[in-house]
């Protein structure tokens, strides 16, 4: 009964699914909350929502153009693949205007005009300039993929790239590098409140931020920039950046007062647990979720596949022998960009639309490179049974299939549960990586808490809980069976 | 005689290896076949050809109509299986299953009989064995001698006119040996056709009809157990006899 229920309301649903997209679709809005201040990142009051400059500017964005807008979260250094994929229409996050994105992208007019500014460590004086850092042998950190990174190699000078603007002045605090080159923006949230930190230098070297779209969105494009023109000149954008004190780096200069940045301050203290431990548990399914649904797929490939190396006709064998090299051999991460990115623009190129969803290319990720792996534990669980075995069911009349089923894959399990449930365990910590193509687990979810509230430590250990909350009793549950096996 | 074995001209290479040549032999229906002789003699292989485990080179075996010959009809062999049990030196009971299990598996697998079929006679079959009380135990929990009688009992549970023995005493203590060849001796008399490779030259003097001596291939000797024991013709036999009975 309710199960009919559900069916009819799922058919009305679909029914009405065309009127509602005759009111014009939100346009998606693509950027990464992760350590994003001040541009977007998550309130400290409310971690399901974001907030930042550009929050503020979509805000006067969506009345300008009368049009809802929506937020996707998506990795920063994948934002230009997102774009062109079509999974959001277009990428504000602080993207600079470089001549390889205007030859690639239709970039918007400027929204913000930016400086870079040089940060080291408070107690360190051996450089006061890019020059100078050089000349000392000093190592750089910085966002991979923007005007600062690619100044840095211009100059020569060593550099760590990384994805979050967070981690850079983690690890010049640490010691790790000696100085941080970043848009002064960031630097405002990031360095100037860090006391251990100091600025060095004047901001240097002018760029501009701009909307990024797909150069098919021309109409779209033009529709933003006179929107800007209109934000620029009713003063729109000025209140905007007033309130996020980055209005025009002069009168910042000149103000030169610390409190700006008191938001890292504030968010450290604003995310208490019973804030970040609901969205950790969200992480928490989605990677039980991956974890369940890719083994189970690697169960019934592996399966086959061990299957067609030991009993199939020379082809399959070859075939098997080939699947097994080749997803053994090769990580799951370029598995993952592959299918994710590579596979949709080559069907496309044959005419074929296929974007599959971020989970689903996870799941098939990691059960095509598990099934590897169980399919040679299989074909060893299935030789290390007697051959004896096959010849007493064969004089009793059994056939090959029957003999299989229901007496070698029986004893086979007892064999194989021991390294299947290793593999299981290590496949749910591994499938953390799945975050690359912007699915949002365990591990990602404690990367976003954790940058945007800077408790890596006390946030760490409570992912770090569920994680063992989940995979230990993984390993008492396969123990059991293994001894209720051998009785039975 | 649908359960009468005859092999003619039976040959077996293994590689360079001659394991049987021309082996010819007959063996009457209900009749008590004793295979002796030294090992690597091609006991064990001639079993296993007969059960259609083992393919071989040349000739043919004929069990009741059906007809094992290289080349000739694939599905003689699980005819043949249906007609003769064979029973293994190392039990080779399934380990996962209990002894009634054992028993009962192959009834419903492959003669589809209904679950409480197959364990009425699977239960009939232990307690004849002398192990009704041992049904709900695994392989593992069993003696040798116990393993060895389910064996007995999973073959006859296929209702077979007849059985291959293959050395099924050699894992055995001594005083295990007897509950196994007692339980031989009773199917004996229940008319089935027994083909028994073994080293107890005391049962196959007691229990056999004929006894068969094999040697470097071939069929030495073969007749009553007190000709081919006591008068044996050729020196090979005697020979091998006083190693055995030394």
């Amino acid at each position: 009964m309710i199960l009919r229920s559900i069916a009819v309301i799922l058919i009305a649903a679909a029914a009405l699914t065309p009127l509602c997209g005759a009111a014009e679709a939100p346009l998606r809005w693509g950027a990464d909350s992760e350590g994003g201040a001040p541009y977007i990142f998550k309130d400290p009051a409310d971690p399901r929502s974001n907030i930042g400059f550009e929050v503020d500017l979509i805000a006067a964005l969506e009345k300008e153009l009368n049009r809802k807008i929506e937020f996707v979260q998506y990795s920063y250094g994948e934002l230009t693949l997102g774009l062109e994929r079509g999974d959001f229409d277009f990428a504000m996050n602080g993207l600079e205007v470089t001549p390889d994105r205007e030859r690639q992208l239709r970039l918007s007019r400027p929204y913000y005009v930016y400086r870079l500014q040089l940060a080291a460590r408070a107690d360190d004086d051996r450089f006061s300039t890019l020059e100078q850092l050089k000349a000392i042998g000093g190592r750089a950190g910085t966002l991979d993929n923007t005007a600062a990174s690619r100044l840095l190699t211009q100059l020569g000078i060593a550099t760590n790239l990384y994805d979050g603007q967070a981690e850079p002045y983690q690890d010049l605090e640490l010691g790790r590098v000696d100085a941080v080159l970043m848009d002064l923006p960031i630097a405002e949230y990031y360095a100037r409140p860090n006391l251990k930190l100091k600025f060095v230098g004047e901001p240097f070297g002018a760029g501009a931020y701009a909307i990024a779209f797909r150069k098919d969105q021309e109409q779209l494009a033009r529709d933003f920039d006179a929107a800007i023109v209109r934000l620029a000149a009713s003063g729109d954008l000025e209140r905007i950046y007033r309130k996020w004190r980055i209005w025009n780096e002069d009168q910042e200069q000149l103000s030169g007062d610390v409190q700006t940045a008191n938001i890292l301050a504030d968010s450290s203290q604003g995310l208490t647990p019973d804030k970040y431990l609901p969205l950790l548990m969200d992480g928490a399914v989605m990677t039980v979720f991956i974890s369940c649904a890719s083994m189970a797929l690697a169960v019934a490939i592996g399966l086959m596949v061990a299957l067609s190396r030991l009993y199939g006709v020379w082809p399959l064998r070859a075939a098997a022998i080939g699947y097994v090299e080749f997803f053994r051999g090769i990580p799951v991460l370029l598995l993952l960009y592959m299918l994710y990115y590579g596979l949709p623009s080559l069907l496309a190129n044959w005419g074929v639309v296929w974007r599959p969803e971020n989970v689903f290319v996870g799941v098939l990720a990691f059960g095509l490179n598990y099934a590897a792996y169980e399919a040679e534990i299989y074909r060893a669980g299935i030789s290390s049974i007697p051959h004896g075995q096959w010849e007493a069911a064969a004089s009793l009349g059994m056939t090959r299939f029957t003999t299989f089923r229901r007496i070698i894959l029986p004893q086979t399990w007892r064999v194989v549960l021991p390294p299947m449930t290793n593999d299981f365990v290590a496949l749910f910590k591994d499938t953390s990586i799945v975050s690359v193509i912007a699915v949002v687990e365990l591990t990602k979810q404690y990367q976003i808490l954790a940058k945007s509230s800077l408790k890596y430590m006390e946030i760490g250990l409570a992912t770090a809980a569920l994680y063992l909350l989940l995979s230990v009793p993984l390993g008492y549950l396969s123990r059991w069976m293994e001894h209720r096996m051998a009785k039975g | 005689m649908p359960n009468q074995v005859v092999l003619t001209n039976v040959s077996k290479r293994f590689g360079e290896r001659t394991i049987l040549q021309d082996v010819s032999l007959e063996v009457e229906g209900g009749e008590t076949v004793a295979l002796i002789g030294p090992s690597g003699g091609g006991k064990s292989t001639l079993l296993r050809c007969i059960n259609g485990l083992t393919m071989f080179d040349r000739g043919e075996i004929r069990v009741g109509a059906d007809v094992l010959s290289p080349g000739g009809d694939p599905d003689a062999a699980s005819r043949v299986r249906r007609k003769f049990g064979m029973i293994f030196q190392d039990f080779q009971l399934f380990p996962h299953l209990t002894a009634l299990e054992n028993v009962m598996e192959a009834p419903m697998q492959v003669l589809r009989r209904s679950k409480h079929e197959a364990r009425e006679l699977a239960l009939q079959l232990l307690h004849r064995v002398g192990l009704a009380d041992r049904a709900g135990l695994h392989p593992r929990q069993l003696s040798g001698g116990q393993k060895q009688r389910v064996a007995i009992a999973r073959a006859l549970a296929m209702e077979p006119r007849g059985l291959l023995c293959d050395e099924i005493t050699s894992a055995l203590d001594p005083e295990l040996k007897s509950e196994v060849l007692d339980t031989l001796a009773e199917l004996k008399a229940e008319g089935l056709t027994l083909l028994v490779v073994t080293h107890e030259i005391g049962f196959a003097r007691r229990a056999a009809d004929r006894v068969a001596v094999l040697a470097e291939g071939r069929v030495i000797e073969y007749g009553p157990p007190e000709q081919v024991l006591d008068r044996p013709q050729t020196e090979r036999t005697q020979r091998f006899l006083r190693q055995v009975l030394v």
